[in-house]
Order: C-alpha cells, then structure tokens, then sequence
C-alpha cells in the first residue's frame, strides 16, 4: 500500500514510479499513448465523424503555415507571393542561392557548436547537482532546494545586464562562451527535473552498492546516471533546442558576423532583405533560409518525440 | 546501534526511494521501531537526526561537492548579478565612465516616462488577450483528442510542430502572411469580399496578430492538458454516468477540478512568458529602420528594456526597468497564486 494523498509534486513521480514497476525505465518513459485508456463507451459514428473533422480541420490550420513556407521557397522572386500550394515553376534555385548570398553553412556550425556545449554541459553538471539533492540528507537541504525552485522563476531580464557586464570584466564579448559557459553550473529547470527522476529510483540498488564498496560518485555514475538515461537525453534534448531558438544572448555578445548564430543570421537576413526595415526586396532568400533553420529542429523533434512529450507533462512547461 | 557500526554501512535516513518504499523500509531505517520514535522523527518527517555523526558528516561532505557547481552557479549568475543589478538600478550608468549613484532618480524617471508606460500597457494587453485565448484553444483542443484513441498521437505530434520552429523563423514567417497588402491572410480573406488591415502596421490589430503568432506555438499546452485529462479516472465519469449527469456536467463537475491543478500552472507560466516576449517583437518591430510608424503600438516591455540596456547602453536605467518588470511580475503571480489555491482542487481535499 502507499501512502494515498498526491501532492502536485508526488503526482508527478508517481506515472516514474508506475514506469519503474512496469521495468520501463531505462528502456524510455513511459509515453501517453501506452497509458490511454480505452474508450469508456461507443459513440455515435456521427459524432466521431465531426470530431475527426475537427482535428483534421486544426491540423491543417497548424500545417499550413510550414506548407507555405515550403511551397514559397521553390518559387521565385515574382511568384513568392502567389499563394499557390503547388509552385508553378518550382525551382531549386534560391537552395542553390541562399548558400552564396549569405554564409548560411558557418551559421549552422556556429549554433550547432554552441547547442552542443550548451546541452552537454548542462546535461552533466544538472545532474550532478540533482543527485546531490535526491541522495543526500544534510543539513539545509529543504531550504536550498527551495532556492532552487525560487531561483526557476526568476525573470532572466533581472540578472541580465550584470551577466553581461560579467562576461564584458573577463572579455568574453565576441566569443561564444557566454552563450553556454553558465550552463556549467546547472539549470534550476532541470536540477528539479532530475531530481524527480532521481527520487523514484530504488533505494535498495544505492544501498547494495555502498555494501559492495562503491563510492558516493560511483553510485552517481554507475548506478544513478544509467538507470535515468531518459530523463537525461530529455533534458539534453530541450536544451539543443532552447540554444538553438535563442535570439537574445546572442544578439547581446556577438557583434563578429562570423560568430552568428542561425537565429541572429536570419533576422539579418530579415532585415537586409525586408524592404519594410529597408531591404532589397528578395523575400525567396529570407523564406528558404528560415525554413532551413527549422530542419534540425524538426529532425530532432522526429526523433525525440517521447522524450520531449514526456518532459513536457513531467516539468508542465511548455 | 554504536556510531562506528552506524558508520560501517550507509544507513540514516535517505531520500531517494523513500516515498515508494511504504512504511516498512523507511521505518526501519537505523534500526528504530516507529513507535519508539518522537512524533519530529518519524518516517513521514522530513527532518534530519539532530545530532552529527560520521556517517552524516561524510554525507554532508559528499553532497556539498554534488551541489557544488549550482552553489558556485548561484553566486556568479544570479546573486551576484541580482545585487548589482539592484545596485545599478540606483546609479547613472553609460558603460564608459564608472557608475554615479543618484538615488531613486531612475525609479523617478521610469515613472514620468511615457514609453514605460506605452511599453507596460501594450504588454498588459496582450498577456490579458494571449494567456487566456492560449488556455481555452490549448484545452479545447485537448479535449477533442482525448476523444480520439490511436489517431490522438499523431494529431498531437501536428499541432506540437510548430513549437520546435525557431522564434524568428516563426516571426519572418509570419510577418509575411499576415503583410497587409500580399500576405496570404488579406489574398485569403479577399476572396471572401473582405478588405483585410495591414495586420503588423495597423496600431489596432498588431497586438491580436502577434497573439495569433503566438497561439501557432501552443503546442506544449495541448500536450500538457492532453496528459491531464487522460489522467482522471475513468470510474468517476462512469459513476456519474450512473447517477445521470448529463455531458456538461460531467465537465463541469469533474473534468474541470480534476485538471484544475494543470490549468493553474499553465495559467502561471504562460503569464510570466507572456509579461517577457522578446524574439518576435524584435525581429518584426525592433530592428534598426523597421517600422517606426507603428513604434508606439508596438513597443514591448522587454524590447524596451533591451534598447535602453544595449542600444542606448543605459545600463542604469535599464536595471531599474528591469526591476519593475520583476515586481510587477512578482505581483502578478502572488495575486494568481491567492486565487487558484482557491480555485484549484487538489486531490485529497475532501476526506471522502
């Protein structure tokens, strides 16, 4: 039997635990799909009928705007506008263009590079710190957690402008570090979501280990970071993605265009060729260039569909 | 138990695993019956043994390295730069010469200036226009999958698409459906007789466009309230079914408290989002020669504090801004806090 009354915080280790009965952990979480229950009665073949609809009907309401885009960037500079589904001379040519017109491969690099360190090091040094909340008694454990989760909802903009004269005292304007160096020291989003995976591991596999020897650190490594091998890759994977769409630090420390990252490449983009902010016009070039930047994204997506499904219902941030 | 056979293997009160474990482990732990325990100690008790031993100093010891790099984090990123924010915020600060302090003059300035206030009020309006248009749309949208059974998984992955797309490709995106004159939106609704406004340059409809940029990007909402729903359990809609509720009342009376909890955090978070907006606003309005004629409508908390903090590199003024943000956003959810834990029903409320 367990102790019945859920808190909003138990509930959320509960479906964890469920997946750790079923032996699922360490195998992936658990996703929605596995646990829908079944129908609870028919219904009318009418009624379905118009809920399909509807769905289908919202889903080509989200589509729509990526079919655009796709469709406008095989067309050329008169035909961009046309609003046709299906270009009537579809052509290659602004693919072929884009490259030439602005270093679109350097800005890929450059945020890949900058995703990866940002993810890594988050990665490992959140959960380092998670393990350190979830294993360990000592004293003031509560209220620094509390910090942690204080810390959450803290708007960046309050610590931004000393953040960036920080990183300005060490003369790291110009270089990529401040858009992943701080990663280096957790996140209070994940440590708290690493936390939760952490508590819903077994005791008895820690206390069998420190009978057999091993270390504090060993438990750490051996035994803690494989069994939440999933939580892991979903907190990697949502910090590729946050560095990815960040738009603000890099607009604060990189002025050196060979630094650009793809969001900051494609609002100069926007803004060489919107004739609104003064551009020249070319629409072809700024539409292929943001549908490129969001391939990655969608490859990620499409292969990490259940992790970030997942995290998302475990953190409900969206 | 001595302290050195205490000390020999790692027992003492342990957090991980102790929620699961159900009484007879934890209550075992040191070798304590329950019953012999002071009520602070027992299993549920959340405290640690007041007294130092080895064991716990070791423990002690190894977390501190564990938490090391947060702690170290902490007070490079955020206490350090919360101090000196709070501090700059009280000073007259251009980058070039050192900081001055002057008092409460920026919080002065900050009050007489009209485009904090143009700035405050066009965020206000959209965080009361956006949030609760997210919170319904997401919601329904949910509710219509979770009538779906195989077919739910596919259309979540559709409509969670567009969240992995890129803020400023979104806001490119956008700004060319929604352009007045050739945007797909005005062709569309052209066809059906109607003379669509210039949707980003039109001071009335910026703020229902960028909404509208924002709702593309609900997905998370849906997924969350999706999970939500899915999790209340089948036997009260079958019990009330019995009792004759009718569909409506099911949701009301059910659906409704039993998703409340989700609801509540979405609301909270969604809110704090929304009061921060940046990306879109600066691709589309806040780069060098965009459209200034629709400066005022347009101008977003946020983006204001960016231009003043790196543009105009008042680093001063702007700390100040960004603490009036922090306030005001403090404020906000305390308030949300007051009213959901009214509103909100958590499971185990009612003792029955």
């Amino acid at each position: 039997m367990r102790p019945g009354a859920a808190s909003a915080e138990t509930g959320m280790t509960e479906s964890l635990e469920a997946s750790l009965r079923n032996g699922t952990v360490g195998r992936g979480p658990a996703t929605g799909e596995a646990e829908q229950p079944a129908e609870p009665r028919p219904v009318h073949p009418t009624l379905r009928m118009a809920q399909v609809l509807a769905a289908l009907f919202f889903a080509v309401i989200f589509l729509y705007p990526y079919a655009w885009l796709v469709s406008a960037s095989f067309k050329d500079r008169q035909h961009v506008f046309d609003n046709r589904l299906i270009p009537m001379n579809p052509t290659w040519d602004n693919f072929v263009t884009i490259w030439q017109v602005a270093p679109l491969l350097r800005w890929f690099v450059n945020s890949g590079l900058v995703a990866f360190l940002a993810a890594v090091s988050v990665t490992v040094s959140s959960a380092l710190v998670a393990f350190g909340f979830a294993y360990f008694r000592f004293p003031m454990r509560n209220v620094l957690f509390g910090l942690v989760l204080a810390t959450m909802m803290l708007p960046g903009m309050v610590t931004m402008i000393p953040t960036f004269l920080i990183w300005k005292q060490i003369g790291a304007i110009d270089t990529r570090l401040p858009l992943w160096g701080a990663n280096l020291f957790g996140s209070p989003f994940y440590i708290f979501l690493l936390r939760q995976f952490f508590l819903a591991l077994p005791r008895d596999l820690f206390d069998a280990a420190r009978m057999d020897g091993c270390t504090y650190f060993g438990l750490y490594r051996r035994i803690a970071v494989p069994l939440a091998k999933p939580a892991l890759i979903m907190v990697f994977v949502f910090e590729v993605q946050a560095s990815w769409n960040d738009l603000l630090k890099p607009l604060i420390y990189l002025h050196d265009k060979s630094l650009y990252t793809i969001p900051l490449g494609l609002n100069s983009l926007f803004v060489r060729y919107n004739p609104v902010a003064g551009g020249e016009g070319d629409y072809q070039y700024i539409i292929t260039a943001a549908l490129l930047s969001t391939v990655p994204m969608v490859v990620l997506f499409a292969v990490f569909q259940r992790y970030i499904v997942e995290g998302i219902n475990l953190t409900g941030r969206a | 138990m001595t302290a050195g056979s205490a000390a020999a293997k790692p027992v003492g009160p342990r957090p991980i695993g102790s929620r699961r474990g159900g009484p007879a482990r934890s209550n075992a732990v040191d070798g304590v019956p329950d019953h012999l325990r002071s009520g602070r100690e027992r299993t549920s008790d959340p405290e640690p043994p007041p007294r130092w031993t080895p064991a716990r100093r070791r423990q002690t010891r190894a977390a501190l390295l564990f938490l090391s790099p947060w702690i170290i984090g902490l007070s490079i990123f955020t206490l350090v730069p919360m101090g000196w924010s709070l501090y700059l915020s009280f000073t007259k600060y251009e980058l070039v010469t050192p900081p001055t302090v002057i008092g409460w003059e920026n919080y002065r300035r900050m009050m007489a200036d009209p485009q904090v206030a143009t700035a405050l009020k066009n965020t206000f309006i959209y965080a009361a226009m956006y949030v609760p248009t997210a919170i319904l749309v997401s919601l329904g949208l949910a509710l219509l999958l979770s009538r779906m059974m195989r077919a739910a998984g596919f259309f979540r992955t559709v409509y969670y698409l567009p969240v992995m797309t890129p803020g400023v490709a979104v806001a490119v995106l956008f700004s060319l459906l929604l352009n007045g004159n050739y945007g797909l939106i005005n062709r569309a609704l052209a066809l059906v007789g109607i003379e669509g406004p210039g949707w980003l340059t039109d001071p009335t409809w910026i703020k229902p466009s960028i909404v509208v940029m924002s709702l593309w990007g609900l997905g998370g909402g849906i997924v969350i309230f999706l999970a939500a729903l899915q999790s209340v359990p089948r036997d009260l809609y079958e019990a009330a079914e019995v009792d004759g509720a009718s569909a409506w009342r099911r949701f009301r009376s059910i659906t409704v408290p039993m998703i409340s909890g989700a609801m509540f955090f979405q609301v909270i978070v969604l809110t704090i989002a929304a009061m921060q907006l940046f990306d879109k606003i600066f691709v589309i309005f806040g780069n060098p020669g965009a459209q200034t004629s629709a400066s005022d409508a347009s101008l977003f908390f946020v983006l204001y504090l960016f231009q003043q903090a790196f543009q105009q590199l008042r680093m001063g003024y702007a700390s100040a801004l960004a603490w009036l943000l922090f306030l005001i956003i403090m404020i906000i959810t305390a308030i949300q806090v007051k009213v959901g834990n009214k509103l909100v029903y958590y499971e185990g409320d009612d003792a029955s």
